[in-house]
C-alpha cells in the first residue's frame, strides 16, 4: 500500500495526466496554465514598477496565480517529502556514466546534493549553477513570455506557433548548457 | 472557493510533476542527452490529450464554471520567443528545473533551489527592466 504513494508514476499514467491541466485551468475560470506569470506577479507584489497592476488586475490574475504556485509547492511536500520515492531516479546507464564522468557522486533524491545544497552555492560553480541557472530560468522566460508549461503545454495545446519556436529554443539553449556550460563549470 | 480551486489544482500538478519525476535534474540531464526515453513519451503522451481537450473546448464553445465563454488570446510573432528561449533553455539545462518544479522542488525540501527561486526572480526583475530596450 505504502509502496504504491511512494513509487513514481511512469510516463504513460503521468503523461496523459499532465495533459489534462490546460482544460482545466480553462474550465475553472478561463486561466492559462504557465508558472513563469508567477514569478512576474511576485515581483510585482515586491514592488517593482514594471510588474505593477492596478488593484483590480491584482484581484483578475495575480492572486489565482500565487494560490496555483502554493498549491505546486504542497503538492511537491506531499509527493516529494510525505511520500517520497525512496529510490533513486531511475535513470539509464549511459546518463549515469555521463554524470559521473562530469564528478556527480550522489545519485539519491530528485536532485544532486553535490550541486544542490546550501553548501555547493558558496562555491563559485555551486553559485554558478543555481544562482547563474535561476537568473536565466527567470530572464528568459520572462523574455520569451512563457516557460514549459505556458508554452510547452498551454501554448502547444492552443497549436500556436511562437510557442513552437519557444520550445525549439528552450532545446538550443538546453543544449548549450548541458554539452557545453555544465562541463566547463564541473571540470 | 475562488482561490481554492486553483491552490488544489495547483497541489494536483505539483503531485503530477514531482511523482513523474520529471522536476528531477537527473531526468533532465538524460533528456537533453537523448539517452533515455521516459521524458519524450511523456512529451508525447501529454502533448496530444492537451491538444485535443483544449480544441474540443474551443469548438464546442464551452463555459467556464462561471458560465464565461472559454477565450484563449493569440500570441503575436516575433523574435523573443527563440532569444527568450534560449536563455531560458541554458538556464533549465544547468539547474534542471524550470518555474513549475523550483516551486516543487523547494517544497519537496531541496531547499537550496530557494536560492535559484529567489535568482529566477532576480532575473525576472531584470528583464523588467531592460523590456525596453529587448527586440521582440
Amino acid at each position: 500500500m505504502i509502496e504504491a504513494l511512494t513509487s513514481p508514476w511512469p510516463w504513460y499514467i503521468a503523461g496523459p495526466l499532465l495533459g489534462l491541466f490546460p482544460a482545466m485551468l480553462l474550465l475553472a475560470g478561463n486561466r492559462l496554465l504557465g508558472v513563469s506569470r508567477t514569478l512576474r506577479h511576485m515581483c510585482a507584489l515586491a514592488g517593482a514598477r514594471e510588474f505593477r497592476t492596478s488593484a483590480a488586475d491584482w484581484r483578475a490574475g495575480g492572486a489565482w496565480n500565487l494560490a496555483f504556485a502554493v498549491g505546486i509547492l504542497c503538492g511537491g511536500f506531499l509527493a516529494g517529502t510525505v511520500f517520497a520515492n525512496p529510490e533513486p531516479v531511475a535513470i539509464s546507464d549511459a546518463t549515469r556514466a555521463s554524470l559521473s564522468a562530469l564528478g556527480i557522486e550522489s545519485f539519491s533524491g530528485l536532485v544532486p546534493a553535490d550541486l544542490f545544497s546550501w553548501s555547493s552555492l558558496l562555491t563559485w560553480r555551486g553559485a554558478a549553477i543555481i544562482l547563474g541557472g535561476g537568473f536565466l530560468i527567470g530572464f528568459g522566460a520572462a523574455w520569451a513570455g512563457g516557460c514549459t508549461s505556458g508554452h510547452g503545454l498551454t501554448g502547444i495545446a492552443d497549436l500556436q506557433l511562437p510557442s513552437l519556436v519557444a520550445l525549439v529554443g528552450f532545446f538550443l539553449g538546453g543544449f548549450v548548457g548541458t554539452y557545453v556550460l555544465l562541463p566547463l563549470l564541473l571540470a | 472557493m475562488g482561490l481554492l480551486i486553483y491552490f488544489v489544482i495547483g497541489t494536483l500538478f505539483g503531485i503530477g510533476i514531482t511523482k513523474s519525476e520529471i522536476v528531477s535534474w537527473f531526468r533532465i540531464q538524460e533528456m537533453f542527452r537523448f539517452q533515455g526515453i521516459e521524458m519524450y513519451a511523456l512529451f508525447a503522451t501529454a502533448m496530444p490529450v492537451a491538444i485535443i481537450t483544449v480544441q474540443i473546448i474551443k469548438r464546442r464553445q464551452l463555459r467556464t464554471l462561471d458560465g464565461v465563454p472559454v477565450a484563449i488570446p493569440a500570441k503575436q510573432n516575433g523574435t523573443r520567443y527563440i532569444s527568450g528561449g534560449i536563455l531560458f533553455g541554458i538556464g533549465w539545462a544547468l539547474t534542471g528545473a524550470c518555474p513549475g518544479p523550483l516551486f516543487a522542488l523547494v517544497g519537496s525540501g531541496a531547499t537550496a533551489l530557494l536560492a535559484t527561486l529567489a535568482a529566477a526572480l532576480l532575473g525576472t526583475w531584470t528583464y523588467g527592466r531592460l523590456r525596453h530596450v529587448l527586440p521582440h
